[in-house]
């Protein structure tokens, strides 16, 4: 009871410090929306040349625009500030979150809870609530449960993955934007048929990192379409699983960052 | 006494020119090697850069197969694959994002140290932004390119004038690019807090700049007054069209005809936006 108590402190103090410069905490609001509007824009332009990219139609890639970004924004509210840590290691500022008697990573996540982010969820569950309404989905209660949980999958997978990238610092300070390359990027992948990638690099992205399982295969499980690349019709309902897996390797990736962590000493 | 040495009065016509060239030159080369020190992090970044050359390049490829004629938006295959290499290899050399040094220093109130010096501070920074340009065009240009190079097949230019074309659009495109960050940030003289204009900027750079997907995509009529009334297309697809050799020889000396305007415009206009704001400038901080 101390501990929420304790939370709901810094979360207060987090909202009052972002409210007292309004104007910015407004274009901020307006600007991260943006983001998450020119991806899908960016969609809809490529397939204003082409009625089909990778064998899918514009509706069928909404919908797995809809998953992803809905799934992208909200972890990226939640826990992508995470992506701090490395400024966090680098200034010394960790000391003070692991002196303090609570657990580090909730810490950090409500020390920037970036409020700002919050329309950005509201967009990305739009795109995906009209992907569903102009795709003709055959439902099933199955299915229902699948369109319930994809989304909330597809966040924890990012999240997982953000927390990944992050917990990078604890071992390389310089990473730098290379953590970029999978949380925007795993972003960016998820958002298109993943039949358009190479071999190898859709192997290694898809399969072997599991983002295969975030929009792609919950998509195809939806649209009733078999796989173009061979995986059985029901790999799309295992994406539940696969986030729980990379939320298992994330909280084990984590544990040993801090365990190994030394401070800088500044 | 009443002959005064009227040699020591001769100043050379020259030397003040001369003097500010070379004052210009030394703040290049400590641009340059400020950011030969972040090693760890140029190798980190080129790793990101190349990761989101193979998405881009996969998508815009499936883009061109699914038309069924081999060309999308007036490029063929090997042009798109061009356009996006050199795109990631050239968007650290223009720095597009995450200068927020100037913001910084002016809510700092450090920024009357800079207005201290003998130098202005436009072409200060701008001499150190070249420094840091020509670092990322020795480190940062060739990993991505390269990397394309083996797993696509690339387009070779074919006019002797598209190379040094290029590197003309490339140094414009910089010039372009600082001085629209200098305005950006320079709005924290009346703002305090940039991070909103800074946030605008690096939404639109992306997108109107013709990283995300080329402009041509879009219907002619929007990428032509994108083109000549905002210096967005300027900035990566200018360059990307020129290598890339987009259109005939004409217009692709043309693309760089108006870059060089915009190049003109920018900079006038941060030397403007600056002056007005040593106006009103009151300093932050003690």
């Amino acid at each position: 009871m101390g501990e929420l108590r304790a939370y709901a402190a810094l979360l207060g103090a987090q909202a009052r410090s972002v409210l007292s410069y309004r104007a910015s905490f407004l274009v901020e609001v307006a600007g991260n929306m943006g983001a998450t509007v020119f991806d899908v824009l960016t969609v809809l332009v490529l397939f204003r040349a082409t009625p089909r990219v990778g064998g899918f139609t514009l509706e069928q890639a909404l919908l797995m625009v809809g998953i992803s970004s809905a799934g992208f924004a909200l972890a990226d509210m939640l826990v992508g500030n995470v992506d701090r840590l490395k400024v966090y290691v680098r200034a010394g500022t960790l000391d003070a979150v692991l002196v303090r008697p609570l657990p580090a990573l909730p810490q950090l996540l409500l020390m920037d809870l970036p409020l700002r982010k919050a329309l950005r969820v509201v967009f990305g569950f739009t795109v995906l609530g009209g992907a569903i309404a102009i795709n003709d989905i055959d439902w099933t209660p199955a299915r229902v449960a699948l369109v319930a949980l994809a989304p909330g999958a597809a966040a924890a997978f990012f999240g997982s993955i953000f927390v990944i990238s992050a917990a990078l610092a604890f071992w390389w300070v310089e990473s730098g934007e290379m953590g970029a390359a999978f949380t925007y990027g795993g972003r960016d992948f998820t958002s298109y048929p993943i039949t358009v990638y190479g071999e190898w690099f859709r192997g290694l992205f898809a399969y072997a990192l599991g983002f295969a399982f975030v929009a792609y295969q919950p998509a195809l499980a939806l649209l009733g379409r078999t796989d173009p690349l061979g995986l059985p019709g029901w790999a799309g309902y295992l994406s539940p699983l696969v986030a729980l897996l990379a939320a298992t390797v994330a909280t084990g990736v984590w544990r040993a960052g801090i365990r190994q962590y030394r401070s800088t000493g500044s | 006494m009443d002959r005064i040495d009227a040699r020591v009065l001769t100043i050379s016509r020259l030397r003040p020119f001369r003097s500010s060239a070379t004052t210009f030159g030394v703040l290049i080369g400590s641009g340059f090697r400020r950011y030969s020190t972040y090693r760890q992090a140029t190798i980190a970044g080129s790793f990101t850069n190349i990761v989101f050359g193979f998405l881009r390049c996969y998508v815009l490829l499936a883009v061109v197969a699914g038309t069924g004629t081999q060309r999308a938006a007036g490029y063929d295959a090997e042009q798109l694959a061009t356009y996006v290499w050199v795109g990631q290899g050239l968007l650290a050399v223009i720095g597009l994002w995450g200068w927020t040094e100037l913001a910084e220093r002016i809510r700092t109130g450090d920024i009357a140290a800079d207005l201290l010096r003998p130098v202005a501070p436009v072409p200060a920074y701008l001499a150190a932004d070249l420094g840091r340009a020509l670092h990322a065009m020795l480190t940062r240009f060739g990993p991505p390119l390269l990397a394309g190079a083996v797993f696509f097949p690339l387009h070779v230019p074919s006019r002797w004038q598209t190379v040094p074309l290029f590197l003309l659009s490339v140094v414009l495109a910089v010039v372009i690019c600082f001085g629209c960050r200098y305005v950006v940030n320079a709005t924290a003289y009346w703002l305090h807090d940039a991070r909103g204009p800074i946030m605008l900027w690096t939404l639109g750079a992306g997108v109107l700049g013709g990283l995300y997907f080329p402009l041509r995509l879009l219907p002619e009529w929007m990428t032509v007054t994108l083109w000549l009334g905002t210096p967005m297309p300027s900035l990566l697809q200018a360059p990307l069209d020129v290598i890339a050799e987009r259109d005939p020889p004409g217009l692709q000396a043309g693309l760089v005809g108006v870059q060089a305007c915009w190049a003109v415009l920018a900079l006038s206009l941060a030397a403007l936006v600056q002056r007005r704001a040593e106006r009103k400038l009151v300093v932050q901080g003690g």
